[in-house]
């Protein structure tokens, strides 16, 4: 595998840090006018989202990681593992465990493109695409006319992701979410 | 790395009128204190042997009765400008075009503006308050403090350099080098990784503050002197927002003891893996000839233009950073 030199390191590369593959964030370049070089690091560890700040002698190198984003269309889980394909016409498949959808299950839908990261080849993260649309199954009656401001309630959508919604909103109607905040964006149908 | 076709300067047009400022507010400073500007080359026979500078080659085809010869982009004008303090020149300075190999970052560019000068007579407390008149009557900055670094360190980052075990600093540095990765630096690395990562972080929410007293192996061309049951060298720093100004020294005078330093250097290069640097005999011979008793300081200009017009990057002050250059 190639390495990196850490003048080679920017936002964006994936490297092997303690065994465990980060992404780059920042590098910045330190030095005492008469002192030793040193680029202050900051790494996503994209095992667990935890952003390291990690220091190094300027010319150090780290292993880069075989990481790669791929999309991919959510099929079904079984319970233990949740089954993505390849779009790109392979109908490769890759079983993705619960520590690599984490709480995307709240947003995964049949037949929908997410961005799988795979990492050594295997699932290492789900990332949802910004915004999802998906049926409302649950939530308090809708209040007719009501449609231009006022208060907002809990519904329940059929991924099992729970959004504040304006009152007018009634079970049936699909609605269009950001992934990013959970928050409600417009209803794209009502029935 | 960078969009070919980028033809625009980094830096706004108000900035590089602020830059022309800037110049004719220090050519009026020392023309009121009665400072001679020089002008020294920019391309040397000889780099520096420093351990953590590196020159830049500049390689030279041969002219008439002088074959091809390796040439170096000088670091600062120090050698060539002691050579005229040497010969009698007095108090000089010059507004000077250095150049660092591998040095690029927020507040670096390998090509970079350098006021560098010399008092015949001063001492580097002399030479402090000349420095604090010169950059707070630019930057319109309170009076600096003055801490020596062993209180700098005490203070901002919890331990005594001069008290301290190795393996006491090595451990304290694994917390920015991770566990085992801090082996190997040497003293003066492991002080450098908490002088850059902690103390001058610190000196970001502190007035304007000089740095003195320096480790003795920290000395570079500083004079060193006993102060408090320890060796110092006469050697300060300016920080104003956390941002290392200028580099001063009460100077060395003493031609062996230079030399001795220059072959230590060597040493230091080879025990890191560096190619030696060749001594510049020609200022050895103008110490022997006589240096006056001096203060010398070298101040970044680059990041005096950052300070005064509150930047954050040396790109924003440099119209063509090394990337557009």
């Amino acid at each position: 595998m190639a390495s990196y030199s850490t003048n080679e390191f920017r936002s964006g590369l994936k490297v092997l840090l303690d065994g465990d593959p980060c992404a780059i964030l920042e590098n910045e370049f330190v030095k005492p006018g008469k002192g030793q070089a040193f680029n202050r690091v900051k790494l996503r560890n994209l095992t667990n989202n935890r952003v390291w700040e990690r220091t190094f002698k300027s010319g150090e190198s780290l292993e880069a990681a075989d990481v790669i984003d791929q999309d991919m269309e959510y099929l079904y889980t079984d319970g233990e593992f949740w089954h993505f394909m390849m779009t790109d016409g392979s109908f490769e498949q890759h079983a993705a465990d619960a520590k690599a959808v984490a709480d995307v299950t709240k947003w995964l839908k049949e037949q929908d493109v997410y961005t799988v990261t795979l990492y050594n080849g295997a699932p290492l993260s789900v990332t949802p695409p910004n915004f999802v649309e998906l049926e409302v199954v649950e939530t308090d009656p809708g209040m007719k006319g009501d449609t231009a401001q006022g208060g907002s309630k809990p519904a329940t959508l059929s991924t099992g992701a729970v959004v504040s919604v304006p009152l007018f909103i009634n079970i049936g109607d699909v609605l269009k979410v950001d992934t990013r905040s959970a928050e409600y964006v417009n209803r794209v149908k009502n029935v | 790395m960078t969009p070919t076709g980028c033809w625009e300067p980094t830096a706004s047009i108000e900035a590089l009128q602020a830059r022309a400022l800037q110049l004719k507010y220090l050519r009026s400073f020392f023309d009121r204190r009665g400072v001679l500007e020089t002008e020294t080359p920019v391309l040397g026979r000889h780099g520096v042997t420093d351990l953590n500078l590196d020159s830049v080659e500049a390689n030279f085809a041969p002219i008439i009765g002088c074959p091809a010869r390796s040439g170096w982009l000088q670091t600062s004008p120090e050698y060539h400008m002691k050579r005229l303090l040497a010969a009698g020149s007095g108090p000089i300075y010059q507004v000077f075009r250095a150049f660092r190999s591998g040095e690029r970052g927020t507040r670096h560019n390998p090509e970079f503006s350098l006021l560098e000068w010399y008092r015949p007579g001063f001492t580097d407390r002399e030479l402090m308050a000349e420095v604090a008149d010169l950059v707070c009557g630019w930057l319109e900055c309170p009076a600096p403090h003055t801490l020596s670094y062993r209180d700098a360190l005490v203070r901002f980052a919890g331990l005594d350099p001069f008290e301290v075990s190795d393996e006491e600093l090595e451990n304290r540095c694994e917390r920015w080098l991770g566990e085992g990765n801090a082996s190997g630096l040497g003293r003066d690395g492991w002080l450098d990784v908490l002088m850059s990562h902690e103390v001058e972080v610190a000196l970001r929410e502190q007035p304007p503050t000089f740095v003195t007293a320096y480790p003795a192996s920290q000395a570079a061309l500083a004079r060193v002197s006993v102060e408090g049951g320890v060796p110092v060298a006469h050697r300060f720093e300016l920080y104003v927002n956390g941002i290392e100004l200028c580099n001063g020294y009460w100077e060395l005078t003493d031609a062996e003891e230079q030399r001795q330093r220059f072959l230590a250097d060597n040493e230091a290069r080879k025990g890191a893996g560096k190619p030696e640097m060749p001594v510049d005999e020609a200022l050895l011979f103008a110490l022997e000839a006589g240096l006056p008793d001096c203060a010398g300081v070298a101040l970044g200009l680059d990041r005096l233009l950052m300070l005064k017009m509150g930047k954050t990057s040396i790109a924003e002050v440099v119209a063509f950073p090394f990337e557009i250059a």
